[in-house]
């Protein structure tokens, strides 16, 4: 007898838990030869905001914990990506692409996320200073996380492209919102799965899938929404980004397209770029008549 | 939007803390008048709640304001105390500048079955009130079934409630739609047969836009028109100002907000 096939529903990821869109709507993803490969939520900008709001709740118990223990928790993310291996595998292999690029394309993305847990707690060393100043104080620059960081997913390589931009982004202590790819969401929703079993607290990633044209602009216009990032956006997107996110002067950063197996597509700078620098100046007495030396 | 703004001045911007201090209800008085000043047209609160002892502060603050100034007392949030040391309080509440007072009911009497004791407490307290009007919490929390609300509502009315409200803030959970909606009944009830108002007021828990509208509705279509107003209804809530301005900007904007952009609560 045939068994009735039985298709994963694939769900948005928002505050820890698989919703369905709040819309009630969805669109059916077509594989080659047009075939249906899965029916996916096309979320609206109520998603948008209810992933916001999750983001925000979340981003102040992930930006104190320790620079230690984010590390762990986004290696452990690595760890879990590796076991699921065959399964990203085979939905990449779903999207188009050929079965050696597929495993190629996992590799490279449980290698970045180990790159980005290591950064965790070391890009701070680097980013932060102490300034020479002319009075008796010591003053001294910190890296803060910049907030809630809404990320559009880019088109090319469907998985490593946005593990490139969201690791970073957890990585400096932001929580992000993160709008999948329309036409590659699988590896989006897979991965919301891989994230939910890693101890990422629930909040700190949320990731919506639907249109670009629905989703992003209620991001951008977004007060609480803190930065964008994007790669490879046209430049009529990418200039309205701009102007929408003027309202709260968000940062808004549309990298360039770029090749996302190169090891010049990571580096310490896609960490900094969503952090804020704090400068303090602490008075401190003078010893010895001398003025300060910092 | 109109709704909004209808919940926004039903709102008695409330701070009862143990940490309250001069400085937080100096603030909150300031919020009470000054919701947002970014947008005009909008309404001020209908009034603010704190503690006796922080009634000479917001009366001075609010010299000659409309937003009124209610004070809990009784012993609130317990009311375990003997019944003198509760007029005292209430008496010190309305020499201090208090156009509201909101009194605690004896709940452990109350399920005791001492039926006659509550409502001589609050018709004592009424009287001690002179001319505030009188709020009576029922902590619907602590009553443990909606059988139990509708006979403390009762009581309190009979005894001279020119409010009945739910809860002090303090117990979960406090005004739900169940609890709200029953002691809406017995409002609508006692003014089917006497033809007189009874105001009410839900605390505690409503910190949405959506939620207040939710019971707006419900007043409407359990009481009717009449009972939309200030002088009848009330939201007592810290946290539901800002919600519901967050959604006045949004609708005027188009844009969702941020906190950071509105007053503290």
């Amino acid at each position: 007898m045939t068994r009735l096939q039985v298709l994963k529903t694939y769900k948005i990821f928002i505050g820890g838990q698989f919703p369905r869109t709040e819309s009630g709507r969805y669109y059916s993803l077509k594989g080659k030869d047009d075939f249906d490969i899965a029916n996916v939520c096309l979320s609206s900008r109520k998603d948008a905001r209810n992933a916001v709001v999750a983001a925000r709740k979340a981003f102040g118990s992930w930006s104190e914990r320790s620079a230690f223990n984010r590390g762990q928790i986004v290696y452990r993310i690595a760890e879990m990506l590796e076991g699921r291996r065959s399964q990203f595998i085979e939905e990449l292999q779903l999207m188009g692409l050929t079965a050696a690029n597929a495993a190629k394309e996992v590799d490279a993305t449980v290698d970045r996320i180990v790159y980005y847990a290591g950064w965790c707690d070391k890009y701070q060393q680097i980013v932060s200073s102490v300034n020479p100043v002319a009075s008796s104080h010591f003053n001294f620059s910190v890296a803060e996380p910049t907030g809630v960081v809404g990320i559009v997913a880019p088109e090319e390589s469907p998985l490593l492209g946005l593990v490139s931009l969201l690791i970073p982004a957890i990585a400096g202590g932001n929580t992000v919102v993160l709008v999948a790819s329309e036409k590659y969401p699988l590896s989006a929703v897979t991965l919301a799965e891989v994230i939910h079993s890693s101890d990422v607290p629930g909040g700190v990633i949320n990731i919506i899938t639907g249109t670009a044209d629905e989703l992003v602009s209620p991001l951008v216009s977004h007060l609480d929404v803190n930065a964008m990032t994007s790669a490879g956006l046209s430049k009529e997107m990418a200039s309205a980004m701009q102007v929408q996110a003027a309202d709260n002067v968000k940062r808004v950063f549309n990298y360039p397209a770029m090749d996302w197996s190169k090891a010049s597509s990571q580096g310490l700078s896609m960490i900094e770029d969503l952090q804020e620098i704090k400068t303090t100046w602490h008075p401190i007495e003078n010893i010895g008549g001398a003025t300060s030396s910092y | 939007m109109q709704g909004l703004k209808m919940v926004l001045n039903m709102i008695d911007l409330t701070t009862l803390e143990g940490k309250d201090t001069p400085g937080k209800v100096k603030q909150m008085c300031y919020k009470a008048q000054h919701l947002h000043d970014a947008y005009t047209g909008l309404p001020t609160v209908a009034a603010v709640c704190v503690y006796p002892s922080m009634v000479g502060v917001a009366r001075k603050e609010l010299k000659g304001n409309i937003v009124k100034i209610a004070s809990v007392s009784t012993a609130f949030p317990s009311g375990q105390a003997p019944m003198s040391v509760k007029l005292e309080d209430t008496r010190f509440a309305v020499s201090e500048g208090a156009d509201e007072i909101d009194m605690v009911i004896s709940r452990g009497k109350f399920l005791a079955g001492e039926y006659n004791f509550v409502f001589d407490e609050i018709a004592a307290i009424k009287e001690a009130c002179g001319k505030a009007r009188l709020k009576v919490i029922l902590e619907t929390g602590e009553l443990s079934t909606l059988d139990n609300v509708r006979r403390a509502s009762d009581i309190a009315i009979h005894a001279g409630a020119d409010f009945i409200k739910t809860s002090t803030g303090k117990i979960q959970p406090a005004a739900t739609m169940q609890v709200t909606y029953t002691m809406l009944m017995a409002i609508r009830d006692h003014y089917d047969r006497t033809g007189i108002m009874i105001g009410m007021k839900p605390a505690g828990g409503i910190s949405t836009s959506k939620l207040a509208l939710h019971n707006l509705v419900m007043v409407k279509e359990v009481l009717g028109n009449q009972w939309l107003s200030n002088e009848w209804f009330r939201f007592g809530a810290s946290s539901l100002a800002n919600d519901v301005l967050m959604q006045i900007m949004k609708t005027e904007t188009g844009l969702y907000q941020s906190p950071d952009y509105f007053s503290m609560d």
